[in-house]
């Protein structure tokens, strides 16, 4: 009766966050989404009779493996999403169709199959779960186990090799970004000064607050673009302040916005 | 109970199969990948208990290690193909096409 409890609630579960890992936009909600599908799973194989598994599931794919996903999505840009143009044409229609035809196809199968009440893992994990699967490790499959340890040091090195970059040239000095500040102030008239500060002359001091510029109008270069979602609230509200003394909000838009 | 399992797993497995097909992003397809490995996780640990067989933990447990490599390298990838490319969806490395 535990149990039946136990998987309902995580097939539920695991099952919603496998949809929310497909379909999110944002690449950090999905990763979340694959860190509760793996939790579950790890739950589900405690229930099984494998908390060794368990055990390893939480420890290399929630630790880890989840781990080095975020790194990598904070490396390559949280921010870079799907493109929406379809290369080849109804291709997520075909693909999504293939996919349920494929679960309803699986899931028949095995419904249809009578399977006999688990014989269980009690006789063969009598040492404990550990025990026994070492000796099946160690002795029937110790050769693979050396082989797999090859395999990841050899893993390691890859990865080594190829996220290592070679400086092609030397790393620019202060000099020579000050020097390029000026050629590009000659040339396009980008403000060669350091941007203002957020929020130095607002009500608030949060990062993403805008700064006041001495008219009254708002500095959208005080704040990262990333941070800006407050700006266009903070526009309305100031337009909405200063429509009586007639100030005009002006948007500073002049130089890059690299902040 | 058994077949209860299987049908999560089968169902995990074509969820992950969508999503690498649907998903442009490659870090999310590979996320897809990881998906469809713990599914087959979940069937292989099913049918050890089903079967009184600890075999099958042991299948289950090398499927995590090769997986942890296979993340390794492929995440490796994935930042040497951004850095030259500045861009992580699987439809603009298609260099070999023309």
């Amino acid at each position: 009766m535990g149990e039946t409890v136990t998987f309902w609630v995580l097939a539920v579960a695991s099952v919603a966050a496998a949809l929310g890992l497909v379909f999110s936009r944002k690449a950090v909600y999905s990763a979340l989404m694959l860190g509760v599908v793996m939790l579950s799973l790890a739950v589900l194989y405690a229930v099984q009779d494998a908390p060794f598994l368990a055990a390893v599931q939480i420890i290399v794919y929630t630790g880890a493996v989840m781990m080095l996903f975020l790194f990598v999505l904070m490396l390559v840009g949280v921010d870079s999403s799907d493109s929406l143009v379809e290369t080849l044409r109804g291709q997520r229609f075909w693909a999504f169709l293939a996919g349920l035809g494929f679960a309803v196809l699986l899931a028949l199968g095995f419904g249809n199959v009578v399977f006999a009440a688990p014989t269980g893992l009690a006789a063969v994990n009598q040492a404990g779960n550990v025990p026994s699967l070492a000796e099946a490790i160690f002795t029937r499959y110790v050769f693979a186990f050396e082989v797999t340890s090859a395999l990841l040091i050899t893993a390691a090195l890859g990865a080594m090799v190829l996220a290592h970059r070679e400086r092609a040239e030397a790393k620019a000095t202060q000099k020579d970004l000050s020097r390029a500040r000026f050629v590009a102030f000659g040339e396009t008239g980008a403000n060669p000064a350091s941007l203002p500060g957020p929020g130095t002359y607002a009500r608030h001091n949060a990062i993403d607050m805008p700064a006041l510029l001495p008219d009254g109008s708002i500095s959208q270069l005080s704040v990262n673009r990333h941070l800006a979602r407050h700006t266009e609230e903070l526009l309305e509200e100031r337009s909405g302040e200063l429509d009586a003394s007639e100030t005009p909000v002006a948007e500073i838009t002049e130089g890059e916005n690299s902040k | 109970m058994t077949t209860h399992y299987l049908i999560l797993s089968a169902l995990l497995f074509a969820i992950g199969g969508i999503g690498v097909l649907i998903r442009r992003n490659a870090i999310v397809v590979f996320m897809c990948v990881e998906l469809m490995l713990n599914a087959c996780n979940l069937a292989f640990v099913t049918f050890a208990r089903q079967h009184g067989n600890i075999e099958g933990q042991v299948i289950a447990f090398f499927v995590m290690i090769v997986a942890a490599a296979e993340v390794v390298v492929g995440l490796a990838i994935i930042v040497t193909i951004f850095r030259t490319r500045r861009s992580a969806s699987v439809d603009d490395a298609s260099l070999l096409k023309y």
